[in-house]
């Protein structure tokens, strides 16, 4: 797998390991989710709690849960705002999130409530300098 | 507080050929996964899989006063044991706390071969040497001399039978016999942590390598420590420092079948006055009525608490143990489990939680 595929340039990533997509024609509206190297890390996906729609979601936050057979993972919220849609494939099939982490593995979409946050977002370079 | 060094198990190169994921594990650096928790688990239920764990300990009792004190040490009745058998029990404080839970080998009139946990194994070995002193035995640490593995599975015994040398055949169920695997001096056990039928193998380190490529060129499929764990748990095989602890004792943990009291062993006599009156809380499986994984620590609304949990692969809803008070232990009994805020439903069921095909 390259680099871009791994961490795709195209998108903004939070230290904690989720990245965000801000909607080519509405920069307030965003699509969450977590890194390839997030899901790696947890290995196969069993179980998905996510939040329900008009949820509020905070900035460094927890809004959901995704599990391993193993292990819990918080899924941290890389911007703060409403949540208006939720992923509703991941009930049935959470392991689309390790087969697909920046395509049909999304997690929810937000309205953004502050565009300024977005500045603390890491872009893609930096991010997979985290990840060493 | 210094941070000791991992310890690699002698097949450390094979993990890292095979890209396991390593963890540390009771201070050892061990392989959690190889190829996903859920495919090794279901290798194992349907075909054979192969388990490193050499981190657990074994000590040697001989000496002409070896089966009195172990009859003194261990809940069961070690004067059962023939030679060639195996025995499992549990250690106990004199309140009949849990110290370990352990198979017991015995490999002739005076010599058994005790394995440990590995969290546990150096404080079993100061128990038992502060209690030998009355006794006419030796005990020695043969934990740096001996590597496990532990081979699993419905085809494990065909796996592994072209492996052994001319005439030789496998123990049967809680049997053991000095064969060789592989070219390999090994003590193999008819004894597990699965639920499943299969042997565990004893050889010395430096020859595990030849043992553990001779299994997986046979088709054995290697498993790490989280399918083991998702394995005994759907068995309903207690995980010490999980199901098994200090604070509770065996007959709380479902342990009375392995508690010999009149055999005058540590703890009997605590042990007795809990069986003759009835455990406050017991142990016992459950299994989620909808969605959701419990974990360990996770309460019970109501009183009692999950000791493991999981997701059971081979069942696909959460499953686990808690402790509970007695009068709600009942299978059949709808009780709630708070996982982190949310209240799921669940009901306590049989043990084992799955059980193997043709059992």
């Amino acid at each position: 797998m390259s680099a871009d595929e791994r961490y795709p340039s195209d998108l903004l990533y939070h230290p904690e390991h989720d990245w965000v997509r801000l909607d080519p024609d509405d920069p307030s509206l965003a699509t969450f989710g977590i890194t390839w190297y997030a899901q790696d890390s947890l290995g196969e996906i069993v179980f998905w709690d996510g939040p329900a729609v008009g949820a509020q979601v905070t900035k460094d936050g927890s809004y959901a849960e995704l599990e391993s057979v193993k292990a819990v993972s918080d899924v941290i919220a890389p911007l703060s705002g409403e949540v208006v849609e939720v992923n509703a494939a991941l009930a049935d099939d959470p392991a689309t999130v390790n087969a697909s982490p920046y395509g049909e593995g999304w997690l929810v979409r937000v309205r953004i409530a502050d565009p300024g946050e977005r500045e603390a977002l890491l872009d893609a370079t930096a991010y997979e300098e985290l990840t060493g | 507080m210094s941070i000791a060094a991992l310890r690699p198990t002698p097949l450390f190169d094979r993990h890292l050929a095979a890209d396991a994921r390593l963890v540390p594990f009771a201070g050892w650096e061990m392989p959690v996964q190889y190829a996903g928790v859920r495919e090794e688990h279901l290798a194992v239920r349907q075909r054979a899989g192969v388990f490193d764990v050499s981190h657990m300990g074994e000590l040697e009792t001989r000496g002409p006063g070896a089966e009195a004190f172990l009859q003194r040490m261990l809940s069961n009745d070690a004067s059962k044991i023939p030679v060639g058998g195996a025995q499992y029990s549990v250690l106990c404080r004199e309140d009949g706390g849990v110290l370990d839970d352990l198979f017991t080998y015995r490999l002739g009139e005076d010599r058994f071969l005790t394995v440990t946990n590995a969290a546990n194994h150096a404080q079993d070995l100061a128990w038992l040497r502060a209690h030998a002193e009355r006794f006419e035995v030796e005990l020695v640490d043969r934990l740096d001399e001996l590597a496990m593995l532990a081979v699993q599975g419905p085809a494990a015994r065909a796996l592994l039978a072209p492996l052994l040398g001319a005439g030789e055949q496998l123990p049967g169920r809680f049997r053991t016999a000095e064969l060789t695997v592989a070219g390999v001096p090994a003590l193999v056990c008819g004894t597990g942590y699965t639920g499943e039928d299969g042997v565990e193998l004893l050889c010395a380190p430096g020859e595990a390598p030849a043992v553990w490529d001779a299994l997986v060129a046979a088709g054995v499929t290697p498993a790490g420590l989280a399918a083991r764990d998702t394995l005994r748990l759907e068995a309903c095989l207690h995980l010490y420092g999980n199901d098994l602890m200090e604070s509770r004792g065996p007959i709380e943990a479902g342990l009375g079948w392995c508690c010999k009291e009149q055999t005058g062993f540590i703890g009997a006599e605590a042990i007795a006055a809990t069986r003759a009156a009835g455990p406050r809380e017991q142990l016992v499986p459950f299994a989620f009525a909808g969605p959701g994984i419990p974990r360990q620590g996770n309460p019970v609304i109501g009183g009692g608490e999950v000791t493991s949990g999981t997701l059971s692969p081979c069942l696909g809803v959460g499953v686990g143990m808690a402790y509970l008070p007695a009068e709600r232990a009942a299978v059949g009994t709808e009780i709630e489990i708070d996982v982190r805020g949310t209240h799921r439903p669940a009901i306590v069921v049989e043990k084992p939680i799955y059980r193997p095909e043709g059992s």
